[in-house]
């Protein structure tokens, strides 16, 4: 250990020596700024306080958004221009073509399933017994990371030949109710809902949790006025409790489609991307991290961000219009 | 694939989070009067007060019985060794030379860096000493891995062996089977034990991220046996492409063996069966061989006797053609040198002599795992039974001798398509045509 500080003491020498210069810097500038008064003074004031911000953004993610635009129009080693080589070879390549088709299936099936499963616990659960017993129950995957459920899953989904003694949990069960069991993860295209099984169990108690807490804010004399006047289950649910958490549910809903969108640690763990089940977030860090071609990666990169992008607008417009109404 | 190269991937990966774990130790010389010409040999010259750097990405502990090793070096010419290990070694060397910054010597594991070290200008060719002992104790393909361009830069360190079958030798016993040595025997024993209702070869290709390389060394043993070391390396350099009809006939070999389903039971669960556990049925009998390198012994839980009349042994991979001689697939590191000074000349002349080999070996204990491919070492100073099997081939001065192939390919190939394609292959059933036209079609334009 000594050596190691020994040989590295001036790294953390020059780090300290940085940070310090950060702070008188910005100590002189607001000392600067504080003298200004006068008509200087709002201009001044929105410099000195939006500036450090606008360059933490710029730096953390404006420069890199455009270094990997101008990357994915690049070589392998980001050296030549090579014009739009790697895009013609993403929508070309019927490999990538399956990749786009799973990405697609990732975004219209989990969103739906983890928010309307949710949905559905969080009001069969309200005001039940023990309520925040199960709620805890159904939560506790969200404390697990992805690469662990998906550690987990393999259990599940583990498949040994006939003759052997079978290790997998649905192999196991499969077998018990009298049928044959198959190599799940093999199983195309079978072998993806699987996976996105995953996705859900681990992020449907998040869901529950965030609608059941929307649910618990119906004012209780609204309920209690439509129930005098008759509505009951599924007439209650669709004309009052729904109308009432729907902002809530889009935002839960938009979530969900960003982060399956994103999603890389179940697919990388369970299948590293093989046996048809890749999607675009595993392929970009197999290209930049195993097959060494940045411009494909960033090509890839560009493409996630070109599907993100409406989702987050949507997203925020609509935060912003319920501020308004509130 | 080797491990280094997934090693190194996962480095890439964790590169700006990890701390970079630089050791650095100077060698003591050993107090005990020793008999230097026995112990190192004759011909060095006394440099007293000299030191050589050394910069390797092995760490400790495996350093430390470098530097255990080194003792008697200097002892016996007063030449101190500083070695400095670096997980970060791949990516610094590069940096160092470039930065005028170069260690005397360093370990390279990769013919590909080695180029890349001697295009930098920087690295000097190996004495005159050191080649002749080079040419003395190595086989052409080990000196050829040392060479760049016609020029001999750097002289073998330790080797490892890739062309073992794992089996039982109980097994074999109980069943009354015996080792093949050649490829027709392997097979026509494999089809007797297919009668027996037994299954032949055991197989696994996942690995996570890299699932696949199993299946590229199965493809790279069959390619050395029936094409020999020359169309071996015009397949890395694409000039023998993967549809050309000398792979594709490996392929179809391969095909026969590991995706026969009479020998191998479920060819698709090879895919999704992990290589760590593929044989581990063989000391049960559940599947009786298994082709994978030598460290899978380490996979075999405590208990397991690995011995040649144990529960599991290995044999040599037998050849094909019998026109290559003793085919052997495996990896290396190399002593790349990077200035002229006596004091390192002497060394690196040391460093090629068996009596260096020798004394490294005895460092590694009863345990052993440490190898060198130099035909002066006798397989007796191998306390390892597993060690000494391994040595005999590696150190065959008449073997043709081929790295890794998928390694030394383009990323995107060997890191990338080959895997994939092959995956396929088992997975999907796709043919032949139709993954190698993939794998070329992925090929990097130059």
């Amino acid at each position: 250990m000594n050596s190691f500080l020994s040989t590295n003491a001036p790294k953390f020498e020059q780090v300290l020596i940085a940070i310090a210069a950060f702070f008188t810097i910005l100590m002189v500038v607001f000392y600067l700024a504080g003298k200004a008064n006068g008509r200087k003074q709002r201009p001044m004031a929105i410099v000195v306080l939006l500036g450090p911000a606008m360059i933490l953004l710029s730096a953390g993610l404006i420069v890199p958004a455009i270094q990997t635009i101008l990357f994915s129009f690049k070589d392998a080693n980001s050296v030549k221009f090579i014009g739009f080589q790697n895009y013609s070879w993403l929508f070309a390549n019927p490999d990538m073509r399956k990749v786009f088709f799973n990405t697609l299936l990732w975004i219209v099936v989990t969103p739906f399933a983890t928010t309307a499963l949710g949905l559905f616990l969080a009001i069969m659960l309200d005001r039940m017994k023990r309520e925040s017993v199960a709620k805890s129950l159904l939560f506790m995957p969200m404390a697990i990371s992805f690469v662990g459920a998906s550690v987990i899953w393999k259990f599940v989904y583990d498949y040994a030949v006939p003759s052997k003694p079978q290790t997998g949990l649905l192999s196991a069960i499969v077998r018990a109710l009298g049928f044959k069991p198959s190599n799940w993860i093999l199983t195309q295209p079978l072998n993806t809902f699987l996976l996105m099984i995953i996705f859900v169990w681990v992020q449907t108690g998040f869901a529950m949790v965030i609608l059941s807490a929307a649910i618990k804010a119906v004012p209780a004399d609204i309920v209690e006025a439509s129930a005098l006047d008759g509505a009951h289950g599924w007439r209650l649910f669709k004309n009052i409790t729904f109308p009432m958490v729907r902002s809530t549910t889009i935002v839960v809903f938009a979530t969900m489609l960003v982060t399956s969108l994103k999603l890389f640690d179940i697919v990388r763990t369970m299948t590293g991307g093989n046996f048809g089940t890749s999607v675009i977030s595993n392929e970009m860090y197999a290209e930049v991290f195993v097959r060494f071609d940045q411009g494909r990666g960033s090509a890839l990169a560009v493409i996630l961000f070109v599907f993100v992008t409406p989702i987050l607008v949507y997203n925020i417009r609509n935060l912003r219009r319920e501020r308004s109404i509130a | 694939m080797s491990i280094s190269k997934k090693g190194c991937l996962a480095t890439v990966g964790v590169a700006s989070l990890s701390l970079l774990a630089t050791f650095v130790t100077t060698v003591a010389p050993a107090n005990a009067a020793i008999n230097c010409n026995k112990v190192i040999g004759t011909g060095y010259a006394q440099l007293k007060g000299k030191t050589v750097t050394m910069f390797t990405s092995i760490l400790d502990p495996e350093l430390s019985k470098y530097q255990k090793a080194l003792a008697s070096f200097t002892t016996c010419t007063g030449i101190k060794v500083k070695m400095e290990g670096s997980n970060q070694f791949e990516a610094l060397l590069p940096v160092r030379v470039k930065g005028g910054n170069a260690p005397d010597i360093a370990i390279i594991p990769q013919p590909g860096l080695l180029a890349q070290m001697v295009a930098t200008g920087k690295a000097v060719v190996a004495p005159a000493q050191t080649l002749k002992n080079v040419n003395k104790y190595w086989s052409p393909g080990w000196k050829g891995y040392g060479s760049v361009n016609g020029k001999f830069y750097a002289s073998p360190n330790s080797a490892n062996m890739k062309s073992l079958v794992w089996y039982s030798p109980k097994q074999f016993a109980k069943n009354g089977y015996a080792v093949p040595t050649t490829w027709t025997q392997m097979m026509t024993l494999a089809d007797k034990m297919a009668a027996a209702k037994q299954t032949a070869f055991c197989g696994g290709i996942g690995s996570g991220g890299a699932t696949g390389w199993p299946a590229t060394d199965w493809l790279e043993e069959v390619v050395v046996r029936q094409f020999g070391a020359k169309v071996y390396a015009d397949w890395i350099s694409h000039k023998v492409k993967f549809s050309d009809p000398k792979i594709v006939a490996a392929m179809n070999t391969v095909a026969a063996w590991m995706l026969n389903p009479k020998y191998v039971g479920d060819v698709k669960a090879i895919a999704t069966t992990t290589f760590q556990s593929a044989g581990l049925g063989i000391p049960t009998g559940s599947c009786m061989m298994l082709q994978q390198a030598s460290f899978y012994a380490a996979q075999y839980p405590a208990g397991t006797s690995v011995a040649k009349n144990g529960d599991v042994w290995a044999f040599y991979l037998p050849g094909i053609n019998s026109a290559v001689k003793t085919p052997v697939e495996g990896g290396g590191e190399f002593f790349a040198a990077f200035s002229k000074r006596p004091e390192v000349q002497e060394l690196q002349n040391y460093l090629s002599t068996p009596q260096w080999a020798i004394n490294r070996i005895a460092t590694a204990g009863s345990g052993g795992g440490w190898l060198s491919a130099n035909s002066g070492v006798p397989l007796s100073a191998y306390k390892n039974p597993l060690d000494q099997l391994s040595a005999k081939y590696l150190a065959d001065k008449n073997s043709t001798f081929v790295f890794d192939a998928s390694d030394a390919m383009p990323a995107a190939v060997g890191a990338g398509t080959e895997w994939t394609q092959l995956t396929s292959w088992f997975a999907d059933g796709k043919s032949v045509a139709d993954v190698a036209k993939a794998i070329d079609d992925s090929w990097p334009a130059q």
